[in-house]
């Protein structure tokens, strides 16, 4: 099914609940594989609030397992952030304290959208969001000034995920005509607040910021890394080969 | 893993005006990841206002070899249970 949205409206619904799926089913990855039993659950939790969130955002922009389940790869708009593979626990937690810090700080400014659904959505998830960003925070500052080896793979979750960072502060034509319409915020607006959160985070577990890299873009247009492809493979066969399963 | 992350108690009190009570423990490196560990592991479906997390080492705990000294003359006072007020319905939580 091709979804072609032009309506400024339909495809921010789509960018928000594109991260939002991805990324959940990228943490319930870890579901039973988690490195203790506590932080397995605790994986879980942020796993199933992100789908949650999907699940409204897509709904609203139409019918929400058909988008889910039935588009291809090319129709996804989610940021390339969110669809790098989990790695070891240090690298999912870069990638998910780098995008809840993101998305905390766009959630504070959605809850004055011009947009009904959009307001009442940011007031819901804005709550879990700040769990998130203080959890991937927390995480970051003890695996960082922790013992050599947790310092090193932390480093090395935050240089595997830096180069995705710019995309999610990218305006392009549907995201202007998003924020002219003030259905959206201008992520450029926060973007220097966002730099500098992050760097304490980073300098609190005593790393260093990674080199700036060249950026990967596109993920907004449809233009994937080839691991969101498999992502869908596994969450989408279920209901595509087995098109009228019930629970 | 976690063999290396000490035990902390958990508590929760289910809503304002109720004691804190024990529901497990958790294994966390530290107190604030204690209290990430105990929301994100007890708290889920509602079940709480507030949290605790103790140190599990930190409890003082009667002996059970003294069991015998320290509970069961207990057993044959039962004029200590305040059973023979009425107590009025309007009161809760006893």
């Amino acid at each position: 099914m091709a979804t072609v949205a032009v309506d400024p409206r339909t495809d921010y619904l789509l960018r928000l609940g594109d991260d939002a799926l991805v990324l959940g089913q990228r943490l319930s990855e870890w579901c039973g594989h988690g490195p203790v039993l506590e932080v397995d659950i605790s994986l879980a939790n942020l796993a199933l609030d992100l789908v949650g969130q999907a699940n409204l955002l897509l709904n609203e922009a139409g019918d929400g397992d058909r988008l889910a389940f039935h588009r291809d790869v090319l129709d996804f708009k989610n940021c390339l952030l969110v669809e790098q593979p989990n790695g070891d626990f240090a690298q999912t937690i870069a990638r998910h304290l780098l995008y809840t810090s993101w998305q905390h700080m766009l959630l504070q400014r959605l809850t004055n959208s011009s947009d009904q659904f959009l307001r009442e959505f940011a007031a819901k998830a804005v709550k879990e969001v700040t769990y998130h960003r203080e959890l991937a925070s927390e995480w970051t500052i003890r695996l960082g000034d922790g013992t050599e080896e947790s310092a090193r793979r932390m480093a090395a979750g935050l240089d595997w995920n830096w180069r995705f960072i710019p995309e999610l502060f990218e305006v392009d034509g549907t995201l202007a005509a998003a924020i002219e319409r003030g259905l959206a915020p201008d992520p450029r607006e926060f973007e220097a607040e966002y730099r500098s959160a992050i760097a304490a985070v980073i300098a609190e577990a005593c790393l260093e910021a990674p080199p700036e890299q060249r950026p990967i873009l596109g993920g907004r247009r449809g233009h994937h890394s080839e691991h969101l492809g498999h992502l869908l493979a596994v969450m989408q066969f279920l209901p595509r080969t087995y098109p009228d399963a019930k629970w | 893993m976690s063999g290396d992350w000490p035990l902390w108690e958990v508590f929760v009190r289910a809503k304002g005006g109720l004691s804190h009570r024990h529901v497990g423990s958790v294994h966390a490196p530290d107190a604030q990841l204690a209290l990430a560990h105990a929301r994100d592991t007890y708290t889920r479906r509602l079940e709480g206002v507030s949290l605790w997390v103790v140190p599990s080492a930190e409890i003082v705990a009667s002996d059970p070899d003294q069991a015998g000294e320290l509970f069961e003359p207990a057993e044959s006072k039962v004029y200590r249970h305040p059973t023979f007020y009425d107590i009025p319905d309007e009161v809760k939580h006893i």
